[in-house]
């Protein structure tokens, strides 16, 4: 064999590696999902009796209603507010610019763990305490800079002369925003908004810390649960989760090619 | 009857003027470029005149009517940008149909509108085809549509013809001018391009460091520029320095006695004079004596530049150089080495402020 050829057949096979890495963890854990044992003990034997009993887990599915209401809210408010802000960096001038989107930055790079007793710490000592609204405004807070940074790389990559067109046509500022910028620009809020749903769905760290007694989400829900030993139906919950959430991507995908020109 | 007209407009960045006291008149449904090198002004005249940048003082109207604190969208004007500005995102047809979808125009009246203007830029076809889907050329007609469609009082073209290569650039020329013709639009027209502006232009206003230097007819520009700045960005010239003689019409030079049919200043007064290479002629320095011309000086070709159908000589006269300009008419030959003469008439020595 050639050298060439040698290359031509690691390449997949590299892949084939890495997305079997990636994939087959949750592989086995949607099929322990279909096993009868309650210990994930071998031999597989099929069962439907994890999936029978999750209905019945009112933990497990408030906590699921919990984080997915969480998730859109912060979607809607992170998108919305940092759609705004990444405009008013673009397009206009004002003072502390620079300064302001620089901090940008450090949010990013800073361990979850530490922004969460941050929070945490700032919340109890202003009496917004702990609660799902806290836990809202933690999740805002930090999906915004990712926000604003995909929406304003989207920005970027068309100037002001599209807009100036628009106006130089007779286009009243509304008329400019919503047939021109917003169309533009949404490719770039599509990303961010899976972006900002993302980071509050996969949110534990913050959650965990802002959640009084009593109310959870999934994440922090799964790690109780999993405290107290082997539990199937997060197996189960996850395997749904998984397929539904996959699911919207897929079709995200088929209908746009977020982030890139269309 | 003017159909735009500056009146003192001064723009300042910070310490320097963007523009500095600019006064102007477009005719109406004249052709006029403002031509001056980058950064001397011409784009922010053009900017302002649109509503985009608010000048500092001064005033512009726009058919009579002031247009401070109008904003772009009222003041009636066509713009087509640098870089077309197409919205990426609509077809041909939406691109063109804007102006008029934005103002509420009927449907029906709004496709028979683009479909005339797309007849105009000979785009008939190509209604939903995607910006990204055209040609330079194309994009470039298509962004001329979309200005003109909305009928406005004034077209304000930023280098439109910029990003095109050479040949499709002398295409579009024509075509715009044709185009603006037929519909009798006043033009306003920014370039550096000095070639560009004399071909297009009624009028051409050369711009430089914030202010107007000189307008006028392409002609009128060409042959009797003010200042060396005009001659030199319009066309090329040779400039000789030195002092007005007693007659007044003849300046004492580097290159020796020049005539010239420009009244002199006083004898003794600082002049300089600018001759155009095309406005000189060579001859073999035997035949000098014989051949006609006000203006005779000796030198010895240095160097010869061929570009096909014309080649420059660049003849050392003592220490200075002259730049003559010749027809390649297969004749009169001269090689690096010869000596030569260099005739022209009088009135081809232009006086200018330095």
């Amino acid at each position: 064999m050639t050298a060439a050829r040698i290359a031509g057949l690691a390449g997949p096979l590299v892949l084939g590696l890495v997305l079997a890495f990636l994939y087959l963890p949750i592989v086995v854990l949607a099929l322990m999902g279909f096993n009868e044992s309650v210990h994930y003990e071998l031999p597989f034997r099929f069962s439907t009796r994890w999936y029978e009993r999750l209905p019945g887990n009112e933990r497990l599915i408030t906590a699921t209603l919990n984080s997915i209401w969480l998730a859109l809210a912060n979607t809607v408010i992170a998108t919305t507010l940092g759609t705004m802000a990444a405009l008013a960096f673009a397009r206009y001038r004002f003072r502390g610019r620079t300064l302001m989107r620089l901090l940008l930055f450090p949010p990013i790079t800073i361990p979850w763990l530490i922004i969460a007793i941050a929070m945490l710490v700032l919340f109890f000592w202003t009496g917004i305490g702990r609660g799902l609204h806290a836990m809202l405004l933690g999740h805002v807070a930090l999906s915004l800079p990712y926000v604003i940074i995909v929406v304003g790389a989207r920005l970027a990559s068309f100037g002001v002369e599209l807009e100036e067109a628009a106006a130089s046509l007779g286009a009243r500022p509304l008329q400019v925003f919503f047939r021109v910028s917003l169309p533009m620009m949404a490719p770039g809020i599509v990303a961010a908004a899976l972006f900002a749903f993302a980071i509050s769905f996969d949110q534990f760290v913050i959650s965990y810390f802002l959640a009084p007694p009593g109310v959870s989400t999934l994440p922090v829900e799964i790690y109780s649960a999993i405290r107290k030993g082997f539990t199937p139906e997060v197996n189960v919950i996850s395997t749904v989760v998984i397929v539904i959430s996959m699911g919207i991507l897929l079709l995200f995908a088929r209908f746009s090619r977020f982030g890139g020109e269309r | 009857m003017s159909a735009v007209e500056v009146n003192g407009v001064t723009k300042r960045y910070g310490e320097t003027a963007a523009l500095d006291g600019v006064t102007l008149d477009f005719a109406d449904g004249s052709f006029c470029s403002l031509l001056g090198p980058s950064g001397s002004g011409k784009t922010t005249l053009l900017r302002a005149i649109a509503g985009f940048i608010e000048p500092d003082s001064g005033e512009i109207t726009i058919g009579g009517v002031s247009v401070e604190n109008i904003p772009v969208r009222r003041r009636g004007i066509g713009m087509v940008f640098q870089n077309y500005a197409l919205f990426p995102h609509m077809t041909v047809f939406d691109n063109v149909a804007f102006g008029l979808a934005v103002r509420g125009t009927p449907a029906g009246e709004i496709a028979g509108r683009v479909r005339d203007m797309l007849a105009l830029v000979r785009l008939a076809g190509f209604e939903e085809r995607k910006p990204r889907q055209l040609s330079g050329g194309q994009q470039q007609r298509v962004a001329l549509a979309r200005a003109l469609v909305t009928k406005p009082k004034v077209l304000l073209l930023d280098e439109p013809l910029g990003a095109l290569d050479r040949r499709l650039r002398e295409e579009m020329q024509i075509e715009l001018r044709q185009i603006q013709r037929s519909v009798g639009i006043t033009t306003i027209f920014v370039t550096h391009d000095q070639e560009e502006a004399l071909t297009l232009s009624d009028r051409i206003a050369i711009i430089d460091q914030g202010r107007v230097v000189q307008v006028g007819a392409p002609n009128d520009v060409y042959e009797r520029p003010e200042t060396a700045f005009a001659a030199r960005f319009l066309g090329d010239a040779n400039f000789m320095e030195g002092v007005a003689g007693g007659d007044g019409m003849v300046a004492t030079t580097a290159f020796g006695p020049v005539r010239t049919a420009d009244p002199l200043p006083n004898a003794g007064a600082p002049v300089m004079l600018a001759v155009r290479p095309e406005k000189m002629r060579l001859v073999k320095s035997t035949e000098g004596a014989e051949s006609g011309g006000d203006n005779r000086i000796e030198g010895t070709v240095r160097q010869t530049v061929f570009s096909g159908n014309s080649v420059t000589y660049i003849v050392a006269v003592g220490d200075e150089v002259v730049r003559v300009f010749a027809q390649n008419r297969g004749d009169e030959v001269f090689d690096v080495g010869d000596a030569v003469v260099i005739l022209w008439s009088a009135r081809h020595s232009v006086t200018v402020k330095p």
